[in-house]
Parts: C-alpha cells; structure tokens; sequence
C-alpha cells in the first residue's frame, strides 16, 4: 500500500517556543488517520504544516508523493482542508461560495453548477443557498466550509477538529461524509480532541502531546493501553460499602467520598449484573455513575499528566 | 492551458468576488464618491469667491483649479475600501483556503487591485461628469483625456498596491485606520485647493514635496492647460516607486507564514 502522507521529524517553533518537537508519521492511501490530543498539542501546526501554509523549521513532508516544501503547488493540487475557523466568503451567499471554488478548480460552468447544487443537498443548505453566510449558524457555515471543500474532489483531505462546537446534526453529517468519502478511496486525515470521534472514525490514531507523538496505533491497541471503564457506587454509610465490598470483591474503594469503583465496561446489562449481585445492600446506594475512558484518561495513561497542564495558547495563535 | 493563462482566470474569478462584494453593499462606493462630490460643492462655495487671490490665473476659474484635486481625493478614498477589504480577507480565514488551494497566489491580491481600478475609474467618471454639471470647462482633447485616464490608473496602482500591503500587514481592521488616515489627509496638505506658493513655512516645503501635488498638477495641467514635463515625470516616478514598493511588501507578506 502507498502512503498518502508521510512526515519524518517535524519540528516547528513559534517565537522561541517548541510547537512541534519531531513528529513522525504515515498515512495509507484511502486511510482515516486521527491525530488526537488536547489544546496546545500542536495538532492545527501539524496541519498547516502538511496544506503548505506554515514552513517546518526541520523535517520532511510528503503529501501525495510531494514534498509539501519544495513543490507545494503539486500538493495543493492534490489536498483539500477543512480548518478549526470556518474559511468562508461571509459576504457572498453559500451558492455563490461554491461556485467560486468551482471557478477556482477550473470546473467548467455547467459542472460547476452541478456539484454545486449536489453539495448542497448533500449538506442539508439547499433552503440557504440563496442567503449571505453572514446570516448562517456556526453549524451551517462548517457544513459550507466542508463543501467546498469537496467541490474540487481532493484525494486527501485535512480535516482540523471538524466537530469541535458542532451541533449534534451537524456532526452526524460530518461523520457520515467522512465514511462516504473513505468508501470511494479517499484518504481522511483528522484532528480531534475527542476520543469517541477517533474511536469511530478511524483506522490508526497517533496521541500527540507537547508537539510529540506519545502514542500510536488501532483505536483497540489504544484503548488496551488506558484504565477500562468502571461503574462508581457512592454510598449513604460506611456499613453499606463494606457490605458491598465484601459481595463484589475486585473493586476499588475510596473511604473520604464512600465510592466504590468497579471495573465493567458499563453497559445496561453490566450495570444491571452488578446491582443483582448486590442483591439487598443495592437498597444503601445513593448514586451509581458510569465512568468511560477519555482523552483525560488517555493523557494520563500515556504521560502521567493531565490534559489541563497543557497550554492553549499556541494552537489558536491566529 | 499555461500558468500565465491560469493566473489570468484565477484573477478573473478572485476579480468577479470582489465586485461581487461591492455591488452586494454598494453603501462603500456611495460613500467614497459622494465624500468628494461633497468635498468639490463645499471648496466651490468656501473658496470660489476668492479664485483670483489664489493665483489660479485670470482665466481659470476655481472648479477648473480643484477638480483634479477631488479627483486624487476620490482615488484616495477609494484605496481605504481597499485596504479594509484585503483585511478582513486576511482576517477571516478564507485566505487560509485560497492559501491550500493550486491557484495562482497573485491572483487573491490582483483580483482586489482590479477592482479597485474598475470602482475607482467609475467613481471618478462620476465626479467629472457632476463637475461638468456645476461649470467645469476642460480643454483637454481626447489625447488628453487618455492621458488623464492613464495617470489616473497609475495613481490608483499606487495606492491599490500599498492599501493591499497594509491590509495584509494589519492584524485587526483597526490596523488599516493609519493608512487611511494619511490617505485622506494628504490631500488637503497639496496643492488641491490652494496653490503651495501661498502656504508658508514648513507646511508649503510639505505641500510642495508630497506625492500627490505632481499628480495633481499633471492632471490639472492635462485637463485645463498645458502639464510642465518635470511635473509629469515626478508623478510618474512618485506613482510607480509607490506601486513597486506597495507591490513588492504585499508579495513579501503574502509569503509568510499563515500563523504570523
């Protein structure tokens, strides 16, 4: 299989401060990659370095064959990006935004028109295409952005925290196309700080973090490296935790909050097994809550810190 | 098709946005010729009566002195629609699309330079065509008025390309008000209104100096009179040093990094 992107030691400073310290990595053609981690990781960077609009200080970049440095305009050709702050015309309407990208691919007029209209149905903007953008919602606008995105049909397409501040629509559209266009060979690479959205999406993930890639893999080798999920038990008395705790056995007790931890994977039927074997002391329960696995459990499985202790301020410099 | 050929349907297409634009919040044109018509109807009232004080000459009356003047002006207001323009293009992030897209990277700014030219030239067309109506009387031939057409589309690259530059420059659109706020007052500090013999002091040395006096005085020369040829070659050199330079900045900060 070819590789459609391919980085080897990426480095990048920002005004003396490290954004990306040496990133590796390779996507297959026709692939979805995720890059996850939190604010401040260097994702966006790592992005812009790949769509030829930041310069790497070291390293080399491959994009469809092409060194991103060298001849940036082969990768162009070859790329379509989605980024965090919606790249839309806001004084033109949603048609005439499309069609200004048709123009832009040297689509011919009738063409142009038609994967226009295509798109817009596709994205659920047909009863807005004759509206300005200034007047869509944040949603809308990341729909149109993702359409024009599509108009010239890239064979690798960037996607930078396409879902952050979404809607759930919207989001379930974003999903949805990014399936189809995997389907027809396209190779998806996409940041995210969320884990169920890499889980869901993609064939390998890379965790990166401080602007290094700390882990990578399946979304299953990943998650078989993080602390599985556990039902938490809060109890009214320390006579009903000790009770249960005699019954379940395996779990971790925490005496200052009267919370048991049990591990499950915290599904109905799970949860519902657990307070069976209960039986009676299930009558002390004050709360039970389902604890999953996320990017904070992620973070601190695979660095020993957390996510907060990362800076904001670099990824959004623009 | 060939990179010259792509680069002029690239400018063509980013051409179209623009005028778009300006058609779509025609507000901006009507402001920016109705300021100098305004501007030519209050210096008429204000200083008509005292053309002969002036030095204007015996035969030339003061709307004939002032026209080219309000017609830098018009230019001038032009350029800060320009500059706003380019700005919010760079601050709103569809550049970073035009950026990651395979056309050619001249065309995002020359598609706002030619639309200055075009919205400029009608705005101009305007302001002679109303002074005209209030007794402007040029003399120009239509070899003159070439002329004019000609000095006045350099004047505009002039500005254009600096207005680009500035507004690429500009992280906020509060960061353009210094360019538009020279452009605007230059005028006034030249010899639109008042010959620069009669100021005194430091402020006639100024007004006597500054870039859009040549230009003012190769215009007034070509529609009303006879242009003396050192004044003309000093608008030529004043109007393309200016363009190179705005150009060259434009393209040297259109290369940076996104991020910076």
């Amino acid at each position: 299989m070819t590789s459609a992107i391919m980085a080897a030691g990426v480095r990048k400073s920002f005004g003396g401060k490290v954004v990306l310290d040496g990133v590796d990595l390779e996507v297959g053609a026709g692939t979805t990659f995720s890059l996850l981690g939190p604010n401040g990781a260097g994702k966006t960077t790592m992005v812009q370095i790949m769509s030829t609009v930041v310069h790497a200080d070291v390293g080399e970049v491959r994009i469809a064959g092409h060194d991103a440095a060298r001849n940036p305009v082969a990768v162009r050709a070859a790329i379509g990006v989605t980024g965090q702050f919606s790249a839309v015309d806001n004084l033109l309407t949603g048609e005439e935004n499309l069609l200004l990208m048709a123009d832009l691919h040297h689509l011919g007029r009738a063409e142009g028109r038609r994967r226009a209209a295509a798109l817009l149905g596709q994205f659920d903007l047909a009863e807005a295409a004759a509206k300005t953008v200034a007047t869509y919602s944040g949603g809308m606008r990341r729909r149109l952005d993702l359409a024009m995105t599509l108009i010239g049909r890239p064979r690798i397409i960037f996607l930078d925290e396409p879902t952050s501040g979404l809607d759930p629509r919207s989001r379930r559209i974003m999903w949805q196309t990014v399936r189809e266009l995997v389907a027809d060979g396209v190779t998806i690479f996409l940041t995210t700080q969320q884990l169920d959205e890499a889980d869901q999406l993609a064939d390998q993930i890379a965790v990166l973090d401080h602007g290094k890639v700390v882990a990578a893999g399946t979304p299953d080798e990943l998650k078989r490296s993080i602390p599985g999920a556990h039902v938490r038990l809060r109890f009214a008395d320390t006579k009903g935790i000790e009770a249960a705790e005699r019954s379940l056995g395996g779990s971790f007790r925490h005496d200052d909050s009267l919370t048991l931890e049990v591990p499950s994977d915290g599904g109905a039927i799970a949860v519902r097994t657990l307070l069976n074997r209960l039986g009676d002391t299930a009558a002390d329960i004050a709360e039970v809550s389902v604890h999953t696995p996320d990017l904070d459990d992620v973070f601190f499985a695979l660095t020993g810190h957390p996510t907060a202790e990362t800076t904001p301020e670099t990824e959004n410099a623009r | 098709m060939t990179s010259m050929a792509l680069a002029v349907r690239d400018s063509a297409t980013m051409t179209r946005r623009s005028l778009r634009h300006v058609l779509r919040y025609p507000v901006t044109i009507v402001v920016s010729v109705g300021v100098p018509v305004l501007m030519l109807l209050l210096f008429i009232g204000v200083f008509g009566a005292l053309k002969a004080g002036l030095g204007t000459g015996p035969h030339v009356s003061y709307i004939d002195y002032v026209l080219p003047g309000i017609v830098v002006m018009t230019a001038a207001y032009g350029s800060s629609i320009t500059t706003q323009s380019v700005n919010r293009d760079s601050t709103e992030g569809i550049i970073g699309r035009f950026r990651t897209m395979a056309i050619s990277p001249a065309s995002v700014l020359s598609g706002h330079v030619t639309t200055a030219l075009i919205r400029t030239l009608v705005g101009v067309a305007v302001v002679i065509g109303v002074a005209i109506g209030l007794g402007f009387r040029p003399t120009a031939d239509a070899g003159r008025w070439l002329a004019v057409a000609g000095v006045t589309v350099l004047l505009v690259l002039a500005l254009s390309w600096l207005a680009v530059a500035i507004g690429l420059a500009a992280k906020t659109v509060e960061g353009t008000t210094g360019f538009i706020l020279i452009v605007q007052v230059l005028p006034f500090i030249s010899s639109a209104f008042v010959p620069p013999g009669q100021m005194s002091g430091s402020v006639r040395w100024f007004a006597a100096n500054e870039p859009f006096t040549p230009v003012i005085d190769t215009l007034r020369g070509l529609m009303t009179g006879t242009p003396s040829g050192g004044t003309v070659i000093a608008a030529v050199l004043w109007c393309a040093g200016l363009a190179l330079a705005g150009y060259l900045s434009a393209r040297a900060l259109s290369r940076r990094d996104l991020n910076r």
